[in-house]
C-alpha cells in the first residue's frame, strides 16, 4: 500500500502543469480560479489550445486521438486541468457526445464529427432535460417521428448549457411511445440551424446566462443522424452518463479554490490581524481540507480500482464521489463568502473604467457561491445518488 | 499509488479475520471473555502470539516479524470487526511503540520476547486528574535520589493497567506542570514497592486502573529515552496509536453498518421492510458515505503513522482522527436510530459497537483537539 505517486506519474503531473501554465492565457487562467464566466471566445481559445497539444480528447479511442493512458494518468491530468484553473475541454464535446459517438456510431457518423467535435470546429450542447422529466430522465417527452428518411422532432428540452453558441445538439427522444418508459428512447444528432429551433436564454440567480431552453417545431433530421439503434438511446445515455460521473468529484477544483481562500484570508484584515489569525475561521478551514483530503483518498482508491476493472463499467462508488465532492465544492464557495466578507454584497454596473468595490476579485464571490448550488443538483442530484447508493450498493 | 495488500499482508489479514470470526463471530463468547479476571481472554491472547500478531510492528532483530503500520491497520480493523477485548493497542501498539522508538537497546532485550510470546503485557499510564487530553500536562513527579529514581504522583483511566506487568509512566523530571519540556518516561514493574492499583470497567467493556506511585524506587535504567525529552517520544507513538484506533474504528462501523443493513432488510412494519422507505434508505446511504470517507482517512493514518518527521506527521493524525471520529459519530448514532428499540437493549450487539464508537471517539483527544491542531499547523502534501 502506497499513497505516493512514483516518479513516473509525478514527471507526468509536472509536465502537463508545465504545458498548462505555458500554454494557456494567463488572464484565462484566472477568470477560471476568480469564478467569472468566460466568453465563447476564450472557451473555443483555450479548447483549441489543449487540442493542438494533443491534450483535450486524451480518454478517445487512440484512433480517433485519444491517448493510451492508465487511469492513474487520466486523473491526474483531470486534477492538473482543475488545479491550474485550466478550462475543462468542452466536456459535451469531449466527455459525451465524443466517445458515445466513438462507441456506437457507424463508421460515416465517426468520420464527419468525430475530428470536428475534437477540433470544437463543432461546438455540441447537451439535449437531456426537459421541463417534466429532470431527475426522472427517462419520462422525457419530446418525440422524433418517423417519416421517410428522416424524424420529426418536436418538444422542449431545459437546463441546455452553453446552448446559445452551440452549432449541433444531441438529443434524447421518444421514438417509441408505446414501449415502456427506457424503452423507446432514441439518441439523435442536430444540426441546430435546422428550421425550427428556437433558443431562449435562462438567466440563472447568479445573473449569468449559463443556460438555456430549445424548443423543436417540426425539425426534420435525417435518419442518418441516429446514433446506434432505434430505441436504444437509453443505454447509449448511461454510458454517456457514467463518463460524466467519474469527474464529478473535481478534487483539483477544490483543491485550487481552497488555496486561494486562504491565500486571500491572509491578506484580508480582521480586527487585530488578518482573517488567517481568527481561529472560528481555520476551524472552518481545517474541516474542508480534511474532508477533501479523505475525499482525494476515496478518488484514488476508485482509480486504483479501475485496474481490477472492467473498463466500461462504472464504478458504483462514483456516487459517493458525487455527493462528497459536491458538498465540498460548496463549502469552498461558503468560505470565500466568509473571505469577501461585507464586500460579497456588492454587485457593481460594469460601466466605464468604474473601481471596483472592495477587492478586485469580491464581486465575483457572491454570483459564484449562489451558481454552486447547481453542483448538487445535475449529473444526477444528490438525492438520486442516495437512491442509486441504497439499490446498487446496499440492497435495499 | 497503490492500495493492494502484499500476498503476505492478505494471508495475514485471513488468518485474523477467520480468528477473530471464530472467538466473537458469536456475541456469546464475548461475554464469557470478559468474564475472565483478566476482562479478556488469555486463551486467545496466546493464539495471538501464537499467530505473530503480538510481534507484528518489531523488527526482525528485535525478534519480530517486521510488519508496517499497514499490518497493524488490517489487525486493528478486524479487532473493531470484533469488539475485541484484548489489550493489543496497550501492549503491542502504545508499549510496543514506546520500546521501538524510544527503548534501549537492554530495556528491548528484556521486554520485546516477552511481548512477542504473549507472556508479557503493558500499559501506558499517562492521564491524570487535570491532564485531560494535554499529554504534556504532568504532575506527576520523578526525583533522581543517588543513582536511583523517585516516583511519585498519581494515574487515571490507564487502559488495562489493571493486568499489566509493566507500566509506561511519564513523570516530570523538571519544570512545572504544563511545561513542554522536562517530562521523562519509565518503565515501571506494576508490582514494584509503592504502587497501588485499582482497576474497573470502562463503559465499552474494556479494563483500566487508577494507579498511584507512592515512593516508588526506580533503578537508573528504568528511565527510557532521554531524560526531558518525553514528549515528542509520547507524540509520537500516540500517533501510532491514533492511527491503529482509526482502524479499529472503520472495522467498528463497517460491521455496524452491515448489522444495520441487515435489520431494514428484516424489520417489517406498515406490511413491508423499513428498508425499502426512502427517509431510511438515504441516511443508510449516507452512512456509507462517512464509513468509505473514513477508511480512506485510516488508510491515510496507516502511511503517515511513521513518518519520522512531526510536522507532517501530526497534522496528518489529527485529520484522520478528526474526520473518523465525525464518521463515527454519524454511524453510531444513526444505526441506533435506524434499529429502533432494539439497539437500546444491552443484549444486543448494535449498541456495543456505539458505545465502543463514542469512547474510542476521545482516546487520545476528542474531535475538538484534532481540528484544532489541523487548524494551526495545515495539511502538507505526501506526495
Amino acid at each position: 500500500m502506497e499513497l505516493r505517486h512514483t516518479p513516473e506519474e509525478i514527471a507526468f503531473r509536472d509536465g502537463l502543469r508545465k504545458t498548462f501554465r505555458e500554454k494557456i492565457p494567463a488572464e484565462i487562467r484566472q477568470k477560471v480560479s476568480e469564478g467569472r464566466h468566460l466568453s465563447r471566445d476564450e472557451i473555443a481559445a483555450s479548447h483549441r489550445i489543449l487540442h493542438a497539444e494533443g491534450l483535450a480528447t486524451p480518454n478517445w479511442p487512440v484512433e480517433w486521438g485519444g491517448k493510451d493512458w492508465t487511469p492513474v494518468q487520466r486523473y491526474l491530468y483531470v486534477e492538473e486541468v482543475q488545479f491550474n484553473a485550466v478550462p475543462m475541454p468542452l466536456s459535451f464535446n469531449v466527455a459525451m457526445v465524443g466517445p458515445v459517438i466513438a462507441n456506437f456510431g457507424s463508421q460515416q457518423q465517426k468520420e464527419k464529427f468525430l475530428p470536428a467535435t475534437a477540433s470544437l470546429d463543432i461546438w455540441w450542447a447537451q439535449g437531456f432535460s426537459e421541463p417534466g422529466a429532470g431527475s426522472d430522465l427517462a419520462s422525457l417527452k419530446t418525440s422524433a417521428k418517423r417519416e421517410g428518411d428522416h424524424y420529426v422532432v418536436n418538444g422542449q428540452k431545459t437546463w441546455t448549457t452553453l446552448g446559445q453558441y452551440a452549432d449541433w445538439i444531441f438529443l434524447l427522444v421518444r421514438t417509441d411511445p408505446a414501449a415502456k418508459k427506457q424503452q423507446g428512447i432514441s439518441f439523435l444528432l442536430v444540426d441546430m440551424k435546422t428550421p425550427g429551433i428556437t433558443v431562449r436564454p435562462i438567466i440563472t440567480i447568479d445573473g449569468a446566462h449559463e443556460v438555456n431552453e430549445v424548443f423543436f417545431d417540426d425539425v426534420k433530421v435525417p435518419v442518418e443522424n441516429l446514433v446506434g439503434e432505434e430505441n436504444k438511446g437509453w443505454d447509449y445515455a448511461k454510458f454517456l452518463l457514467s463518463n460524466e460521473r467519474t469527474n464529478i468529484a473535481r478534487i483539483g477544483f477544490s483543491k485550487e479554490k481552497l488555496e486561494l481562500v486562504k491565500a486571500r484570508a491572509k491578506e484580508t484584515p480582521s480586527g487585530e490581524g488578518m482573517l488567517w489569525d481568527d481561529a472560528d475561521f481555520r476551524r472552518r478551514i481545517a474541516i474542508a481540507e480534511i474532508e477533501l483530503k479523505a475525499l482525494e483518498i476515496t478518488q484514488m482508491r476508485m482509480v486504483a480500482a479501475q485496474r481490477h476493472r472492467a473498463s466500461d463499467k462504472p464504478d458504483p462508488t462514483s456516487s459517493i464521489l458525487k455527493i462528497k465532492g459536491s458538498e465540498i465544492q460548496q463549502m469552498t464557495t461558503e468560505l470565500m463568502m466568509t473571505v469577501a466578507g461585507p464586500f460579497a454584497a456588492a454587485s457593481p454596473e460594469h460601466s466605464h473604467n468604474a473601481p471596483p468595490v472592495g477587492p478586485d476579485w469580491a464581486e465575483a464571490v457572491a454570483p459564484q457561491f449562489f451558481n454552486y448550488r447547481k453542483v448538487s443538483i445535475y449529473g444526477g442530484s444528490n438525492e438520486i445518488q442516495r437512491n442509486i447508493i441504497a439499490k446498487a450498493f446496499l440492497g435495499l | 499509488m497503490d492500495f493492494d495488500l502484499t500476498e503476505d499482508q492478505r494471508l495475514l489479514k485471513d488468518s485474523v479475520d477467520r480468528l477473530i470470526q471464530d472467538n466473537y463471530g458469536d456475541f456469546e463468547k464475548r461475554k464469557t471473555h470478559q468474564a475472565d479476571s483478566r476482562g479478556y481472554s488469555p486463551k486467545l491472547w496466546a493464539q495471538y502470539a501464537e499467530l505473530g500478531l503480538l510481534g507484528l510492528p518489531f523488527s526482525e532483530e528485535q525478534g519480530g516479524f517486521g510488519g508496517s503500520a499497514v499490518d497493524t491497520m488490517n489487525v486493528m480493523e478486524t479487532f473493531g470487526r470484533g469488539l475485541v477485548l484484548e489489550p493489543y493497542l496497550a501492549t503491542v501498539v502504545l508499549g510496543g511503540g514506546f520500546l521501538r522508538f524510544g527503548g534501549s537497546a537492554a530495556q528491548q532485550a528484556a521486554l520485546i520476547p516477552g511481548i512477542v510470546d504473549g507472556s508479557t503485557t503493558l500499559a501506558f499510564a499517562q492521564i491524570e486528574a487535570q491532564s485531560r487530553y494535554d499529554l504534556f500536562d504532568v504532575a506527576t513527579t520523578a526525583r533522581r535520589v543517588g543513582s536511583s529514581w523517585l516516583l511519585n504522583g498519581a494515574k487515571s483511566l490507564v487502559l488495562h493497567g489493571d493486568s499489566a506487568d509493566h507500566l509506561i509512566v511519564s513523570a516530570r523530571t523538571a519544570g512545572s506542570r504544563r511545561d513542554r519540556d522536562g517530562i521523562s518516561l519509565f518503565v515501571v514493574p506494576a508490582k514494584a514497592a509503592g504502587v497501588s492499583r485499582r482497576g474497573y470497567a470502562t463503559q465499552d467493556d474494556l479494563r483500566a486502573a487508577e494507579i498511584a506511585f507512592d515512593s516508588v524506587l526506580l533503578p537508573q535504567d528504568a528511565l527510557l529515552g532521554e531524560p526531558g525529552a518525553g514528549l515528542p517520544l509520547m507524540e509520537r507513538v500516540v500517533d501510532a496509536a491514533l492511527a491503529a484506533l482509526c482502524a479499529e474504528a472503520v472495522g467498528a462501523m463497517g460491521a455496524l453498518h452491515e448489522l444495520t443493513l441487515d435489520y431494514l432488510k428484516q424489520r417489517k412494519q406498515f406490511n413491508t421492510t423499513i428498508g425499502s422507505f426512502q427517509a431510511v434508505q438515504h441516511r443508510a446511504a449516507d452512512m456509507l458515505v462517512a464509513l468509505e470517507q473514513a477508511r480512506s482517512m485510516a488508510m491515510y493514518a496507516a502511511m503517515m503513522a511513521e513518518h519520522p518527521d512531526a510536522a507532517t506527521r501530526r497534522p496528518a493524525i489529527a485529520a484522520a482522527k478528526a474526520l473518523i471520529n465525525r464518521s463515527a459519530e454519524l454511524i453510531g448514532k444513526e444505526a441506533i436510530q435506524l434499529h429502533g428499540g432494539i439497539a437500546m437493549t444491552m443484549e444486543y450487539k448494535a449498541g456495543h459497537y456505539f458505545k465502543r464508537l463514542t469512547m474510542l471517539g476521545s482516546q487520545f483527544g476528542e474531535t475538538d483537539q484534532h481540528l484544532r491542531l489541523v487548524a494551526e499547523r495545515g495539511l502538507t502534501e505526501a506526495a
